[in-house]
């Protein structure tokens, strides 16, 4: 079996569940929400929401959760590129003497650690009980020091002026923001928006889920398989781990 | 209170004591009636000034709170639950900013800001004649979730969303496999996001298998 998290999608036919893995696309997860923590109950520490990203099926100019992510968030273009924002982006690495290269998404690692928390002068950029790292735009000066402790460069300033946000996803300028890990998606008990178009582009690259749980999907396969954190160095305990990198 | 000075009375006493302490309830129930009516009456208004607009543009009949309770403290409920939503999760609807547009946003420009035929919007037409910033919406939008092709997610088949015209509820419009199991699973979904989930699924259906 391989349910992707026992305790939310058990309601999954043994049929679907053997195709779970990375498919829960956005049906599944609605019926999913009676399993969902009710809407008055706080995010606990018992969880902490994760990511594993396969770049060996990760393919180059696959752009999928790039542009998923744009659309669910409202990331709209200001016709000025070098500034607007990216929570999510796609980049290539080169293995320079073979000349083999992967592709993957870089997005905020939701560090247990997080740089960008220790640095914040205000106490806007935060990590939230369950692991997921934010910033609280009501609070942020938009110094960018996060940006600078970031070492993964995961985190943009909003230069200009936006409208017709998201209602779920407010975003305005003079603030820093980054990958939410679609938390508004997750409190609903729907998979992140790049993790959903993965699995509905039939890619399979992105799987989610809950590292703290052992009988989780993510939880077995990183236990089963060699994964990676970036910058591992850093011993920032990164919750989006990589494969075949 | 008019009971206690009479019991030092007997006969005929007693009786002109009681006329005279109902007299005294009454005039004093009177005083009371005069002084304080007013203020309570004030206090319904909420403290409206002069000219505050009497009409109030919502959707439902009856807020969360009462009105004069909202006017003066509608700030601190908002500030108290964006806390618990940034930082907890808490995703309550009662007091939720989302919740607030949806039912005051006007019907015909679908938002609490701006104005309508050369009449401010429910927020902005307090908060300007009150001379308070009002900057919520330079981050959050003011208007209810879109039903824009643009708004939806990629997978979202625009053909799969429902022709209503009610972008709240999502209740004009048939819903797209209305009557499949999936249907009655959603029937305790919010109805707002009904629709919306219903072409999400739709999208799903027509959608690649399994890797």
């Amino acid at each position: 079996m391989s349910k992707v998290d026992n305790s939310r999608r058990n309601f999954i036919g043994a049929g679907a569940a053997a195709a779970a893995g990375l498919v829960i696309a956005p049906g599944v997860t609605l019926l999913d929400m009676a399993n969902a923590r009710p809407a008055g109950e706080a995010a606990s520490s018992a969880k902490r929401w994760g990511m594993l990203i396969d770049s060996t099926k990760c393919a180059t100019g696959c752009d999928d959760c790039v542009s998923a992510c744009g659309k669910e968030n409202g990331l709209t273009s200001t016709g000025h590129p070098q500034t607007d924002s990216q929570w999510i982006r796609k980049i290539e690495l080169k293995e320079i003497r073979t000349g083999k290269s992967h592709s993957l998404p870089m997005l905020c690692q939701h560090c247990a650690e997080p740089p960008c928390v220790d640095v914040c002068p205000t106490g806007a950029s935060f990590k939230r009980a369950d692991g997921i790292v934010l910033v609280d735009r009501h609070i942020c000066i938009g110094c960018r020091y996060c940006m600078m402790a970031c070492p993964y460069k995961a985190r943009s300033f909003v230069h200009e002026e936006h409208h017709d946000q998201n209602p779920d996803v407010p975003r305005g300028k003079g603030c820093v923001e980054a990958c939410t890990l679609c938390v508004h998606r997750i409190d609903k008990d729907q998979l992140p928006a790049c993790v959903e178009a993965c699995a509905a582009g039939n890619h399979g690259a992105m799987m989610f889920g809950d590292l703290n749980d052992p009988n989780s999907e993510i939880s077995k396969r990183i236990a089963t398989y060699a994964t990676t954190q970036v910058r591992a160095d850093l011993a920032l305990n990164t919750g989006i781990r990589y494969q075949g990198i | 209170m008019s009971d206690s000075p009479n019991k030092s009375f007997t006969g005929k006493a007693a009786g002109f004591g009681k006329l005279l302490s109902r007299g005294w309830a009454v005039l004093l129930a009177a005083t009371f009636l005069t002084v304080a009516l007013p203020v309570a009456a004030h206090d319904d208004e909420g403290g409206a000034k002069a000219g505050q607009a009497k009409h109030i543009d919502a959707k439902g009949d009856k807020c969360v709170r009462d009105v004069a309770y909202m006017r003066r403290n509608h700030m601190e409920l908002l500030k108290h639950q964006r806390d618990e939503t940034v930082h907890k999760g808490i995703r309550t609807t009662q007091y939720s900013l989302k919740n607030c547009i949806g039912c005051h946003a006007n019907e015909k420009t679908n938002s609490v800001i701006g104005s309508t035929d050369g009449k401010d919007n429910f927020c902005q037409g307090c908060h300007n004649k009150m001379a308070v910033k009002l900057d919520c919406f330079e981050c959050h939008s003011s208007k209810p979730k879109a039903v824009s092709g643009d708004a939806m997610h990629p997978l979202v088949a625009p053909s799969a969303q429902p022709d209503g015209k009610d972008k709240q509820s999502g209740l004009s419009g048939k819903l797209p496999h209305e009557g499949t199991p999936t249907f009655y699973a959603l029937a305790g979904v919010k109805d707002r996001m009904r629709w919306q989930m219903q072409a999400k699924l739709a999208g799903l259906n027509i959608g690649e298998g399994v890797k």
